[in-house]
């Protein structure tokens, strides 16, 4: 089965999906589901992938790619080794959370929803993490860093090239 | 005697650092030790995370706060011993004890206590006897006559009554019909149904149960948001251990009810909140509303009859299956019944989780469980309901928590968020921040709300930059009434509420933007320049080293200068500064 999204993007190893298609095979109103066991695998949804969903579901490009760029969670490009999600909720904005995400892309030189040059790091302003004591919180790959200032975040992603042997 | 050891490992406790305190008291277990080390969920009391509670037999004898990895030593030494004094200096002090006990519980009732991947630990503290007792010797209809004497108004925020959602459900003839759980707490700043979820999920089970078996419902849904992580973890075990104790599925208890549960996770979208949106995305399609009617009662999932509550609100219904409705009626006001729990953030002493019986007020809340404001600053406002919500000011604290008062006030209950603000929050940024969102979390498919909202968020930036015109505020308030009126739904509905409340109790600070092009609150970036007093400036080097926009030059021992086209205004230099040499202005 070929990619006919006429993209010129890589194209994806569509194999990968077959179990979860297999899956949810005739189960009706499992396209969110699927979608989220598709980033899973790829990391993000392209959009060979999102063709591939459509035909094998009976439904059209126009339809996924409608549920895809409607949730936050979904993202259509890949993503950097470490994920900052910049929490935005109320408590954080209260306490300052401006100030956080500005201190980080300044530092990286990237807005909300960009990612680093040399593919380390992926900024993502998101809705309430839920450790709204901790305010301002950010979480890099699952891991949450409470009460920050500008000062310490930039410490921990120093602290992340160091790891990654990337100048700070 | 028994000695145990009880970590709070809920997300927050997770989050302040737990896994590194259980990973510590662990390196030093021997192979047989005189204690038990367990785990429980979240007490609510974030403020102190991480806690570690030490039990002899049944009873807390030690609650030990703000545990470091350091601190093992010590308290495996306590729990070895029984002697406590060893880990005095980490013991929770009398003051801060306050926080728990002047609450009353019965949604939380054991978050906190019991370990939430155990069905034991649940069914030992009288866990699924309201289910039995309500298969066993009720009727569906005496059942939803019980939650009607109760008052249980639903706790997502509308406060609609639960028993008149639930009848009907019951009244409607097709089958099957679906009982839903709105799991998707979407309000920034409210984490209460998480908590429950994550700390005691067979409550919330029970509660569906109850609420299946009322309305005839044949399957059960739960949505989620899947920022939960740990609550759909801890919910899916719960799950699986009711299905293996015959709690769950065919026949349950032997008393011929059957009803299946399922969890589906949410893919991040506030509108989903809205039962019409939620059960468009369970249906796996764009999450926007429907028409009303027909209602889900009578359409709903995939056109079935269909019953959707909040956590909260299935929280209290095994509660008051086991004692009584009127003892919830018991509690409250003549309008709003039983308890409700708030999630206690912003600039407040003591933030958590406080559940209280309705009718106590805000200041009760704040100032009495909450300790007041941190940093001796103002109160300035407190922000109930979320993106749907408003500002209460400091002259209204004396508001008693009921559905109809702090409707008054232009705010609204809410699923529970109470962000508290001091005199350095800006108000119209927070209505600002407000638009943002809901402009963001608009579905598009009404016109009111899709371009309304966009709008409204158009011209609150420009006040903010400090470009608002004269005639910004009337217009603001136009387009609030025109939304309010014409959109299609509650995100709509209520989206202007952030901005009308602050409008009426803070319209000098849209003024003050306005006219003089200053923010009373010093907070709004555009309207705020940093410079440093040659005078007060030492040259000790300290804020041009924490500058991270490198915008601070000098010699050491001689006055800095700040380049304002570098400066990001993020502030460091002032709160770093030793010799108030920051002037803000």
């Amino acid at each position: 089965m070929s990619c006919n999204c006429n993209c010129s993007g890589p194209k994806s190893d569509l194999s990968l999906l077959k179990d979860v298609l297999d899956r949810y095979a005739g189960e009706r109103g499992s396209l969110i589901a699927i979608l989220q066991k598709a980033q899973e695998i790829y990391g993000y949804l392209p959009k060979d992938v999102m063709y591939h969903i459509a035909e094998k579901i009976g439904s059209t490009p126009a339809e996924v790619m409608g549920v895809a760029t409607f949730y936050s969670q979904f993202r259509l490009t890949p993503i950097g080794k470490y994920l900052i999600m910049s929490c935005q909720g109320t408590a954080c904005h209260v306490n300052g959370s401006e100030r956080i995400s500005a201190a980080i892309s300044a530092y990286l030189g990237i807005e909300n929803g960009q990612t680093t040059e040399d593919g380390l790091f992926t900024l993502e302003h998101v809705a309430c993490l839920g450790c709204c004591s901790l305010a301002p919180v950010i979480m890099i790959n699952g891991e949450a860093h409470g009460n920050l200032t500008p000062e310490s975040v930039i410490n921990i992603l120093k602290d992340i090239r160091k790891k990654e042997g990337v100048e700070a | 005697m028994s000695i145990r050891v009880i970590i709070g490992e809920g997300s927050c406790g997770i989050a302040a650092g737990a896994g590194k305190v259980r990973t510590a008291i662990k390196a030093l277990l021997q192979e047989k030790e005189p204690f038990v080390l367990g785990s429980t969920g979240c007490i609510g009391m974030c403020f102190l995370e991480p806690i570690v509670d030490i039990y002899e037999d049944k009873t807390l004898v030690r609650r030990l706060v703000k545990v470091t990895a350091d601190d093992a030593a010590a308290i495996v030494e306590a729990a070895r011993t029984g002697d406590l004094s060893k880990v005095d200096s980490i013991t929770i002090s009398d003051d801060d004890a306050e926080f728990l006990s002047r609450q009353t519980r019965i949604a939380l009732r054991h978050c906190g206590l019991i370990d939430p991947t155990s069905l034991d630990d649940y069914r030992a503290a009288d866990g699924y006897r309201a289910l039995e007792k309500v298969l066993k010797t009720m009727t569906p209809e005496q059942v939803i006559e019980e939650i009607k004497t109760s008052g249980l108004a639903g706790r997502g925020g509308a406060g609609f009554p639960t028993w008149f959602k639930w009848n009907a459900a019951r009244q409607s003839e097709a089958t099957p019909k679906y009982l839903i759980c709105n799991a998707d707490e979407g309000d920034p700043g409210a984490f209460m149904d998480r908590a429950v979820i994550e700390s005691d999920p067979h409550n919330l089970i029970e509660g569906m149960l109850i609420g299946a078996y009322a309305i005839g419902a044949s399957e059960m849904i739960v949505y989620v948001r899947a920022e939960y992580p740990l609550a759909i973890v801890h919910l899916t075990e719960a799950i699986e251990q009711a299905k293996k104790a015959n709690l769950l599925g065919e026949n349950i208890l032997g008393t011929g009810f059957s009803c299946d549960m399922r969890i589906k996770a949410g893919a991040g979208a506030f509108v989903c909140g809205e039962e019409t949106a939620l059960i468009e995305s369970l249906e796996g399609k764009r999450g926007m509303p429907r028409l009303k009617p027909p209602f889900p009662a009578q359409k709903g999932y995939f056109d079935q009859p269909s019953n959707i509550n909040n956590v909260e609100t299935f929280a209290n219904v095994a509660w008051i299956l086991n004692n009584g409705g009127e003892a919830f009626a018991a509690m409250g006001t003549e309008n709003s019944k039983g308890t409700k729990v708030f999630a206690l953030t912003g600039k407040i002493k003591k933030g958590g989780l406080v559940e209280i019986p309705m009718g106590k007020t805000l200041r009760d809340v704040i100032f009495g469980i909450g300790g007041g404001i941190r940093g001796g600053k103002e109160f300035k406002a407190v922000q109930m309901g979320g993106p749907s919500g408003g500002c209460i000011p400091a002259d209204l604290l004396d508001t008693v928590i009921d559905y109809k008062a702090l409707g008054a006030t232009g705010a609204i209950m809410g699923s529970g968020g109470m962000v508290v603000m001091d005199e350095s929050t800006c108000m119209v940024g927070m209505a600002k921040f407000f638009l943002d969102f809901t402009a963001d979390e608009s579905c598009g498919k009404c016109v009111p709300c899709r371009i309304g909202t966009k709008r409204m968020q158009e011209i609150l930036t420009r006040i903010v930059n400090g470009e608002g015109k004269e005639g910004d505020i009337e217009l603001l308030e136009e387009l609030c009434l025109g939304i309010k009126d014409g959109a299609l739904c509650g995100l709509g509905q209520t989206a202007p509420n952030p901005v009308l409340t602050t409008i009426r109790y803070f319209r000098h600070e849209y003024e003050a933007h306005i006219r003089d092009k200053k923010c009373p609150a010093k907070e709004c970036p555009a309207l705020r320049t940093y410079s440093i007093d040659p005078d007060k400036c030492k040259g000790c080097t300290m804020c041009a080293k924490k500058c991270p926009a490198n915008a601070i030059t000098g010699e050491k021992k001689q006055p800095h200068v700040i380049d304002a086209n570098l400066c990001i205004r993020c502030d460091q230099c002032r709160s770093n500064c030793k010799f108030d040499a920051i002037i803000v202005e």
